[in-house]
């Protein structure tokens, strides 16, 4: 079987230096690390709410991840009858293998229709595909109208988190860029804005209206698409996608091959799944859904793009596919320790986070530093796996990734290590020999504290390292203990146990 | 609920795991001590080495076989195989099957699929199978407890620590502040991602701290080792302790 292409980095993230070199970066940046603690704690608290009030929470999750695999384990028949029902409503369905044809069918039909702008949607897939600078190159302006990505956009910024992209940002610092930058591109804040929320969603509101109701093209994404009815849609909050979705004359969706679901009846846990594992909220406020093209009502031109760009090659992976059930809720990158503390820049891609770090390396192989790096990026503390509504094993897949890492070599000093490690551990007698260094060096440290080790600064540049036993515990028990072992009388014969002050304490100098 | 009968018709195996075998030999010997004084005959099979976690999540599973194939030869025999490590015992159960598929080897399978059953975290056996929550343990000191990660997350071994804990004589346990995040030891990850690792590792002593706590207990002393280790380089004056070490104290042998 010929494996599938990957995906092409796009130019924005080709030559991002690996994750523990970026997350040093990162982790420096105190404002962000403020921003980022407040917003996952709260989204955290809310999410844990919501899920924990859906007696049946698991049989819906279960019941999401079969239906996304049924989808994908038929992959090519859905899409076929996606295509099939799309066009007989009406709609015009491209098909884009990677980035740059995705990219020139929008140009394309944009150019057709003779505008220099569109309104965009929130969506991960155009992101991906980083269409705002292809349409820009094409003299199109494309205007981002969630609130969000707005701000990204007026700040010339990436965006660090899958559903709240501006998370890095704090109110005082988005107020400054409203009135600094909306001017440049449309009607301009009020020069007395505050920081207030409501001020700035006032600001927004009066900046995007007026490009809604003058704009003829928009772009959207998907949440879901809808094989057996030919429906798309868009799940949000704040209705801009709905002005966008309902306002334009003509609508180009760009969908990712993995959005497609069977049927009609397979929303049902996917609209329960999805609003309380991303936002918190028992329901999202719009939920907007189309069917092809209605007269009169609505854009009177619709057109769907799928995309691949590496969800194939991802397919093809019995392991890995699970990752392709991915509704992009966030609600991994939210319980995430190592994302609360680094941010979504340090992941070299426009999806951070756990599932980031085994979706990227997946869409676009691991040749990459950053792809190398992502499936290490994870203490594999499997939180991730718990809040993931569709149930995708990403500490699993991370470890699979891994092996994937180390198989094309680069690592020869910890291939060799493991190696070594290996073969000493695998006969106890060897272990025994090398458990000798230990306890040597443990009597020659005595109860002082070890705070440096030549070649383990990477540990020992923050915290001391315990330090040794005089004696291990294998030998404790050959000393004290018949070796053929399970003779000792069923009462307290351990008595190696230390009082305080006698030297033998392996618990470091607290 | 205190010791029931006494399990003498178990076979009962300590699985010490090599990185307690060679840093923390206290834990092991607080684990035979302890089981031994709720009448449990405990074994300690010398031919054992380790479950091969390491190799794994550092990507060469394949370098995990013979340890794996090495275990099931090593513990079959018993009735259980009793570790204090909520992290070993969880490489056994979720990783060793996906290891000897690897592998290729349906026998090794069979026989992980036989031995999987009987490898009990200390805390599981404790309350599951001796079904004692009170051990008859003495520890007159202010203590707060870190839930480990993959005894949390991966045995799902929920209070039943807290409950070994409460029942100790003397204990006054206090809770720790977000006590289910991970401490950011992470294998591996403590090396290769080593600031950020760090940046977990001190939230989670700042949390410790704030408890007053003279002692952090957990059921895994690698966590421990990462946690403790900052504590000291803090200067907290917080000691770390497995949690065996808490449950095998007696007024008459204190462990502290």
């Amino acid at each position: 079987m010929v494996t599938p292409p990957v995906q092409q980095t796009s130019p924005t993230f080709v030559g991002m230096p690996a994750f523990p070199e970026a997350a040093q970066r990162e982790l420096a940046n105190t404002q962000q690390r403020q921003n980022l603690h407040r917003a996952t704690h709260t989204i955290r608290a809310k999410r844990a709410a919501v899920v924990g009030e859906v007696a049946d929470w698991e049989a819906i999750r279960v019941a999401g991840a079969a239906a996304k695999d049924e989808a994908l384990h038929h992959l090519g028949d859905y899409l076929e009858q996606l295509e099939q029902s799309l066009t007989a409503r009406g709609a015009t369905v491209h098909w884009a293998r990677d980035a740059a044809e995705a990219n020139r069918i929008v140009v394309d039909v944009a150019r057709a229709k003779g505008v220099d702008e569109v309104v965009k949607v929130k969506s991960m897939a155009t992101q991906e595909i980083e269409l705002n600078e292809a349409l820009e190159a094409a003299g199109i302006h494309a205007w981002e109208t969630d609130l969000a990505e707005l701000i990204v956009q007026l700040f010339g910024d990436l965006p660090s988190h899958i559903l709240v992209p501006a998370i890095h940002r704090n109110r005082t610092e988005i107020r400054d860029v409203f009135l600094r930058e909306m001017g440049n591109v449309g009607r301009p804040a009020p020069a007395d804005l505050t920081d207030e929320p409501a001020r700035l969603a006032e600001a927004a509101r009066l900046h995007l209206r007026e490009k809604f109701l003058r704009a003829r093209v928009a772009v959207s994404g998907a949440n879901f698409a809808i094989a057996d009815t030919g429906t798309l849609v868009v799940v949000e909050s704040e209705g801009n996608g709905r002005m966008c979705l309902t306002l334009p004359e003509t609508l180009i969706s760009v969908v990712g091959i993995e959005k497609v679901l069977p049927t009609w009846d397979d929303l049902g846990p996917m609209l329960q799944l999805l609003p309380r594992s991303s936002t918190g909220e028992r329901m999202n406020p719009y939920t907007t859904m189309w069917t092809g093209v209605h007269e009169g009502d609505g854009p009177q031109e619709v057109h769907v793009v799928l995309l691949d760009n590496g969800r194939s090659h991802v397919l093809a992976d019995s392991v890995g596919r699970q990752a392709l059930r991915c509704i992009r809720c966030s609600a991994c990158l939210n319980v995430c320790p190592v994302y609360e503390r680094t941010g979504g820049h340090a992941y070299g891609s426009v999806y951070p986070g756990p599932i980031g770090a085994v979706l990227n390396p997946q869409l676009r192989g691991t040749t990459s530093e950053v792809d190398a790096s992502l499936p290490y990026a994870s203490s594999l503390c499997g939180a991730c796996f718990d809040a993931c509504p569709v149930r995708i094993n990403i500490p699993e897949l991370l470890v699979e990734l891994r092996g994937t890492v180390a198989e094309q070599g680069g690592h020869r000093a910890e291939s060799a290590a493991m190696k070594a490690a290996a073969w000493v551990l695998s006969d106890p007698r060897r272990l025994a020999v090398a458990q000798r260094g230990a306890t040597t060096a443990g009597k020659l440290i005595g109860k002082r504290t070890i705070t440096r080790v030549p070649g383990l600064g990477a540990w020992t540049d923050a915290r001391n390292v315990p330090t040794p036993p005089k004696e291990t515990f294998r030998q404790w028990w050959a000393r004290e203990r018949d070796t053929s072992g399970g003779e000792a009388g069923p009462r307290g014969r351990a008595d190696g146990i230390p009082k305080p002050g006698d030297g033998t304490d392996a618990g470091g100098e607290a | 609920m205190t010791a029931g009968q006494p399990r003498t018709d178990l076979r009962v195996a300590l699985f010490a795991t090599c990185f307690n075998d060679t840093m923390w030999p206290e834990t092991p010997k607080a684990v035979v001590r302890l089981l031994e004084r709720l009448g449990c005959r405990v074994e300690f099979p010398a031919e054992q080495t380790c479950c091969g976690q390491m190799m794994t999540n550092t990507g060469y599973a394949g370098e995990a076989v013979p340890l794996v194939r090495h275990f099931v030869d090593v513990f079959e025999g018993y009735d259980a195989v009793v570790a204090p490590s909520g992290s070993c015992v969880g490489s056994v159960r979720d990783q060793h099957p996906m290891i000897a598929r690897l592998a290729g080897d349906p026998g090794l399978a069979s026989e992980v699929e036989g031995v999987r059953p009987k490898v009990y975290e200390l805390s599981e056996f404790l309350v599951d199978v001796l079904g004692v929550t009170d051990v008859g343990a003495w520890f007159p000191h202010r203590v707060t407890y870190h839930p480990t990660c993959h005894s949390l997350r991966m045995l799902r071994v929920g209070d039943r620590p807290l409950q070994l804990l409460r029942a100790v004589e003397g204990i006054d346990l206090v809770e720790l502040p977000g006590a289910e995040e991970c401490c950011g030891f992470g294998g591996t990850f403590a090396m290769k991602n080593s600031d950020v690792s760090v940046a977990m590792g001190t939230d989670k002593a700042a949390h410790v701290e704030e408890t007053g706590a003279e002692v952090l207990v957990a059921g895994d002393n690698s966590c421990l080792a990462h946690i403790g280790g900052i504590l000291g380089r803090q200067r907290t004056g917080i000691r770390t302790m497995h949690l065996a070490e808490i449950l095998a104290s007696t007024k008459e042998q204190p462990t502290w």
